[in-house]
């Protein structure tokens, strides 16, 4: 419905206006400039067109291969991680229990690790998971485990894998628990009535009903896991080798470390446009895939 | 298929401090509903209705008396256990699922057989008019057709004790109403089965059952046919919640076969003994009319109210405003008017309770 | 003051939500939109707040064109169907919170406060919290809030319409007379009929967005002036039956002629004819070959039953029909029944919908007829 206009509105829409030129677009045109731009050093900037964007996309290349192993690691994490955090958060929300003075504290329990700094959490992990005065590391190795996450590949992505698992599962089952809880208690009765299973309440009742809510854990839980960048910088730096060296570890590699501009600028620009696009799909197809189910 | 007994059920909730008396949300009461008869329970919000329905359900274990399912103790039994079917204020379908799976559902449940399941669908279906939606998911249906699929749900099953309903039509379209009304009439008539139906709304109660449960801060008042609440409701709220404006009520002095009520006399047909409590006179406005001239008593003319179907006069009889019947044609000049009431439509009711006169007393 | 609509009309995208309204309120009266749900009465009524704008037309106060005075300028009030209270504030803060945003003295508040709190029946709540209130309580705290905000302009929307049913009745009676020492202006939409008649003054139904017609309550309950007012006017439904006029004779669509004289004579054409439940009333099977008149037997399919009446719905073949019985009395589904309608109330439409009026249909005696 068409609403009244008020002029003087658009006055308390300016500050944010301009929050989002300087906080958004402004860096934005400094990395579009470098993506098309190569130097001889000595601030001396030349046009190079789609060059750069050339040599990324082309995995026969040095710096194309890199992205293109990167970017598979990227896609394998996300995957696994959603495999196991949603399960387990909407596992961990359905024993959440629903009322009493347990509801607040397991909450805040769950909550826990969403409170620590990435960075904390990435040093914790790291000492954490030491063969040598870690406990997870020292107990493992002592039960005769092959552990070691500087050294072999499978325990750093292991490693890695637990500890965001540990970091974000809480977050999934918060959201979870919050969509159990809007289901109205008719539903639970009439289950009853109807006869149904545990397991049938569930599946007809409770999964449908979280569904708006686990296509925004889905979507919060890819976009942090794809873009991850603090924690294994810290746990594992990449290692061992190039082994859990993820875009963003990658990325930061090349522009900061090997102040190499151009590339860094087109890898910057491609990855956000995969994470955008990624996101946009996810969204569609699970939206359109709820309207459908309605005729 | 069952009776169900009430044997002095009730429900209180613990008093916080041991001195006080238990508060009762609902006071114990006796009652037995038969097998295919339909029953409405009808109060205001907070009289107990609720509880009571949540009791035979197992939702609520009462805190005093029994339940009893064709004699058998259901007071402690587990709702999943007691084999009644309900249908909810908001209606509650299985999102993902089609029509016919969300009716095929509380079957399956119970391992019944393929072929006698489709079967028994396909008859509630027919019944409800559902058979065109049946291939269809059920979400995305209007408020009407969920309303029916969750009905159907509750009648696939023929092992049903009771049929419960709380509240069914308060998110149906007003122009939808009375259909489903109709279709919930057909429902009891076609299905041999005890059906209990929770309402507010007088007219939902008295279209719908054959005995109407008027309650009110958590008790009984009457149980009866919706004519006997209309024509002799045995307690005051009776005749003010049934019936639309409600009972006029008048402070009255029993003498005899006659009531005073200010400076009027009532005859009212039959004799009644003196009383102790508060006497109150009552009748309807539905039997009340008030015309310019002839027999009856004097009152003060205050507004007229023409309800297209009819008009209402607002008179005051020794301060007591009432409300009574304009015969169509009447007009009335003046500030005055006579009041008439027939004797057999004007009822004695001692401390809200109603009391019956001595007809053969009467008439000495 | 005065409040007047010219030529008021409102789109969004391609649809007309509101066509063409022209529609005038006087200080100190009473105004009921009657429509059923989506009719417009809700964006007619935002219209006159000023929460929306017209997009064609002009809204006078006073004979001055409103259009660009924000809401809050305006001296308007409204309730909603919702129970819309401030969750945090309490029952008395709720009340007095139009008058804090206006500025006035403590004392002033106060006693306003006291005053809506004692007509509305309050005072025993105003420390509570509204989440702690009933319906009928919330209810009429957000009615007191518009009270004591003396608005000029009082828009209610169906507010009266997610209480029980009593409670209902009860409010219905006392909510024009609360209003009336303020002399503002009352609109108040109703999907009811009955609410109309009882809050009486002046109604204009509204259908699809137009104004179907406007008038004293009583009397345009009488004098339906098109199909679509006297539907809206109807409840329980408007009885219908399209008829074919031919040579005198008028027939059913299906060609069955129609009782002798049922109708008044009409030059050839189609119609279509309407009564309300008052004017059809219940013949016993046993009675039909025995009654005089326009007799049309079927089958019953539900009886209503409010107490005072009982509305029989009876499937005639080719319509379903409501009749009027006074009392209780239920007609068991499926029992054979007739419906005899009563000739003085039918009400004849032309083909556009217009009603021809009894002036211009002339009675036959029933002998020409035939």
């Amino acid at each position: 419905m068409e609403k009244a206009i008020n002029n003087r509105a658009w006055f308390f829409v300016l500050p944010v206006l301009v929050f989002v030129l300087f906080s958004s677009l402004v860096p934005l045109m400094t990395v579009i400039n470098y993506s098309v731009q190569d130097t001889m050093g000595q601030n001396n900037f030349f046009f190079n067109g789609i060059a750069w964007f050339q040599n990324l996309l082309d995995p026969t290349t040095d710096i194309g291969g890199r992205f293109a192993a990167a970017l598979v690691r990227n896609l394998l994490f996300s995957f696994v991680v959603l495999l196991i955090e949603l399960p387990l958060g909407v596992g961990a929300a359905l024993c959440i229990p629903r009322h009493g003075w347990k509801v607040g504290a397991t909450l805040v329990l769950i909550a826990l690790p969403l409170l620590i700094p990435y960075n904390v959490v990435g040093t914790i992990w790291q000492i954490f998971a030491r063969a040598d005065i870690g406990l997870l590391g020292y107990v493992l190795t002592h039960l005769g485990i092959a552990y070691n996450d500087t050294q072999d590949p499978t325990s750093a992505w292991a490693t890695i894998l637990v500890m965001d698992v540990w970091h974000w599962t809480g977050m999934v089952a918060l959201l979870a628990y919050a969509g159990l809880k809007s289901i109205p208690d008719a539903f639970y009765q009439a289950a009853r009535i109807d006869g149904a299973g545990r397991w049938s309440v569930f599946r007809n009742i409770e999964l449908p009903k979280l569904q708006k809510v686990l296509v925004i854990a889905v979507l919060l839980r890819f976009m942090g896991s794809f873009m991850i960048y603090t924690e294994p910088s810290i746990v594992t730096g990449g290692g061992p080798g190039e082994s859990t060296s993820f875009l963003s570890l990658d990325l930061v590699k090349i522009a900061l470390g090997q102040v190499d501009l151009g590339n860094g600028a087109a890898m910057s620009l491609v990855y956000n446009l995969i994470t955008l696009t990624i996101c946009w799909v996810f969204f569609t197809v699970m939206t359109q895939l709820d309207r459908r189910k309605d005729v | 298929m069952a009776t169900i007994t009430l044997d002095g059920i009730g429900h209180a909730y613990p008093s916080r401090d041991p001195g006080e008396a238990r508060r009762y949300a609902l006071k114990p009461v006796h009652h037995v509903w038969r097998q295919g008869r339909a029953y409405a329970l009808l109060g205001p919000s907070g009289c107990g209705k609720t509880t009571l329905l949540n009791i035979i359900s197992g939702l609520v274990t009462p805190s005093d008396g029994r339940l009893l399912f064709d004699g058998q103790d259901m007071t402690h039994v587990s709702t999943e256990r007691r084999n009644i079917a309900q249908v909810f204020q908001f209606p509650v379908i299985y999102d993902t699922m089609t029509v016919r799976e969300n009716l095929l559902f509380p079957l399956r449940n119970r391992g019944v057989a393929k072929a006698a399941a489709g079967a028994r669908v396909q008859e509630i279906a027919t019944l409800l008019d559902l058979v065109p939606v049946l291939d269809r998911r059920a979400r995305g249906l209007t408020a009407d057709a969920k309303q029916k699929i969750s009905l159907g749900r509750g009648l696939v099953r023929s092992d049903v004790s009771a049929v419960l309903f709380d509240e069914p039509l308060t998110v149906i379209d007003p122009a939808l109403k009375w259909e489903l009304r109709s279709k919930l009439k057909a429902v009891h008539e076609a299905l041999d089965m005890l059906m209990i139906y929770v309402t507010h709304d007088q007219v939902e109660a008295m279209t719908f059952a054959d005995e109407v449960v008027v309650m009110n801060d958590g008790r009984v008042l009457q149980i009866g046919t919706p004519t006997e609440l209309f024509e002799r409701p045995a307690h005051a709220f009776v005749g003010y919640f049934i019936g639309s404006p409600g009972m006029n009520f008048l402070p009255a002095v029993l003498q005899g076969d006659s009531a005073r009520v200010a400076d009027a006399v009532f005859p009212l047909g039959m004799r009644y003994a003196t009383r102790s409590g508060t006497i109150r006179l009552g009748f309807r406005p539905d039997y009340a009319t008030v015309t310019t001239g002839g027999e009856g008593v004097p009152v003060a003319v205050r507004r007229i109210e023409d309800l297209g179907r009819r008009r209402l006069a607002r008179v005051a009889l020794g301060g007591h405003e009432l409300v009574a019947t304009l015969p169509p044609g009447t007009t009335l000049d003046g500030a005055t008017a006579r009041l008439h009431v027939t004797p057999q439509h004007l009822h004695v009711y001692v401390d809200d309770e109603r009391i019956d006169g001595d007809t053969s007393g009467g008439a000495a | 003051m005065s409040v007047v609509l010219e030529h008021v009309g409102l789109r969004v995208g391609n649809d007309a939500v509101i066509d063409d309204v022209s529609l005038a309120f006087e200080r100190g009266t009473m105004n009921v939109l009657l429509g059923p749900t989506l009719s417009g009465k809700t964006t007619l009524m935002r219209l006159m707040a000023g929460l929306d704008r017209p997009s064609t037309g002009r809204i006078l106060v006073d004979g001055e064109d409103v259009a660009h005075v924000p809401v809050r300028r305006r001296s308007v009030a409204m309730v909603y169907q919702q129970f819309v209270n401030y969750p945090s504030l309490s029952v008395y803060e709720n009340i007095a919170s139009p008058l804090r945003v206006a500025g006035v003295g403590r004392a002033e508040i106060e006693s306003r406060v006291a005053e809506a709190a004692r007509v509305l029946r309050l005072e025993p709540f105003l420390r509570r919290l509204p989440a702690e209130l009933s319906g009928g309580q919330q209810q009429r705290t957000a009615i007191a809030r518009a009270l004591v905000k003396r608005a000029a302009l009082v828009l209610l929307d169906e507010p009266l319409a997610n209480l029980d049913y009593k409670l209902r009745e009860e409010l219905r009676e006392e909510l024009p007379r609360l209003f009336a020492e303020s002399g503002a202006i009352l609109v108040y939409a109703t999907t009811e009929p009955s609410e109309a008649l009882l809050l009486g003054g002046r109604t204009a139904t509204l259908w699809q967005g137009r104004v179907t017609q406007e008038g004293e309550t009583p009397s345009l309950y009488r004098d339906p002036g098109n199909v679509d007012a006297a539907r809206v006017f109807s409840d329980p439904p408007l009885n219908e039956l399209p008829v074919v006029v031919a040579g005198g004779r008028a027939r059913r669509s299906d060609g069955t002629p129609l009782p002798e004289a049922m109708i008044p004579s009409l030059p050839d054409g189609s119609y279509r004819i309407g009564f309300r439940v008052e004017h059809a009333s219940v013949v016993e099977q046993d009675d039909v070959a025995a009654s005089q008149g326009d007799v049309f037997p079927g089958t019953v399919s539900v009886t209503e039953i409010s107490g005072s009446e009982s509305f029989v719905h009876i499937d005639v073949g080719f319509a379903v029909w409501v009749c009027l019985v006074l009392g209780v009395h239920d007609w068991r589904p499926g029992a054979r029944a007739a419906v005899s309608v009563d000739r003085d109330g039918i009400f004849v439409f032309a083909p556009d919908g217009s009603r021809l009026q009894p002036s211009v249909v002339r009675r036959l005696p029933h002998a020409a007829t035939g």
